[in-house]
């Protein structure tokens, strides 16, 4: 059942990134590009997004447990640290000379254009890069406490 | 570009908004692309078929729309020289993984758990973000 849900929760993402216009970088870097012929719509799918979770967190982070798992899988990782912030300012260079993040790259395969192909396996092999930097790939702890892969945490 | 579309921005944004949320109330999870994706690269017993689930998920989702649509929806590649955009690309590989999230995780999850980590995070990549295509564009 979790499978089904989080396909269902993939495809309904998936629906709502290409509807939105953010699987086209142009319209990223529209938005990003304060200095010139400034593009808001990011900032309605933010918003329009954040109107439906932060009310909706409120209620489903208070339960014990969620529908289908035994408990909520949350980042235990708290205070702020040094490759948080050098990681999302990485990021943010990548993003603004790309204009995909994660989401919107993935789901772009569909495309099938060569490009967004050869960015999506860029985008992976730096995400293995750090993995195998921080020693992931033997198995051992990482340091990055994640968001999504942590223990669950029931609360 | 300069072409505006807030209607179609909010709707989409609703919908990724309902499915961030069913992604928690049904399997606890947080629905950060970054961490789902990689997490396929470090596969651990019973942790990888709903991240196989939801990338697959994230693509039929794009594809149905796709279809719907009648067409290839618009993705324009910037123009820039292919080094500098394979090199932006590994640069969000690998920060999003330093930096435990992207836009989905952070932006969107984090901040809804009012968690002080992502919304740090989301300031400095919007920040950054909004500053390289500054010194891109208008500067070099």
């Amino acid at each position: 059942m979790r499978m089904v849900a989080a396909l269902a929760c993939g495809i309904i993402f998936g629906f709502g990134l290409a509807i939105s216009g953010m699987m086209n970088p142009a319209k990223v870097i529209g938005f990003l590009d304060v200095a010139g012929d400034w593009d808001p719509t990011l900032a309605f799918v933010m918003g329009g997004a954040l109107l439906v979770t932060i009310p909706a967190y409120r209620v489903i982070l208070k339960r014990r447990r969620p529908v289908l798992a035994s408990g909520l899988s949350l980042p235990a990782e708290e205070k702020l640290d040094v490759p948080l912030i050098w990681g999302s300012a990485l990021f943010g260079v990548g993003w603004g000379l790309v204009g995909f993040c994660p989401g919107p790259a993935v789901a772009a395969t569909v495309t099938a254009l060569p490009p967004v192909l050869g960015f999506v396996a860029a985008m992976i092999a730096g995400m293995a890069l750090h993995a195998w930097l921080s020693g992931e790939h033997t198995g051992r702890k990482s340091s990055s406490p994640d968001a999504g892969v942590a223990a669950p945490d029931p609360r | 570009m300069g072409s505006f579309t807030p209607v179609s921005g909010l709707m989409g944004g609703l919908l990724i908004g309902l499915a961030v949320t069913l992604m928690m109330l049904l399997n606890g999870r947080i629905a950060g692309i970054s961490s789902i994706v990689s997490g396929l690269l470090t596969p651990k017993s019973g942790d990888t078929g709903w991240r196989a689930a939801f990338v697959v998920g994230l693509l039929l989702g794009a594809l149905a729309f796709i279809l719907a649509v009648g067409g290839p929806t618009q993705v324009d590649v910037l123009a820039s020289p292919p080094a500098i955009l394979i090199g932006g690309l590994l640069l969000v590989g690998f920060g999003t993984r330093m930096g435990s999230g992207c836009t989905s995780g952070h932006g969107l999850c984090g901040i809804a758990r009012f968690s002080r980590r992502s919304i740090v995070a989301t300031a400095v990549f919007f920040e950054v973000a909004m500053l390289t295509v500054f010194l891109a564009r208008h500067v070099f």
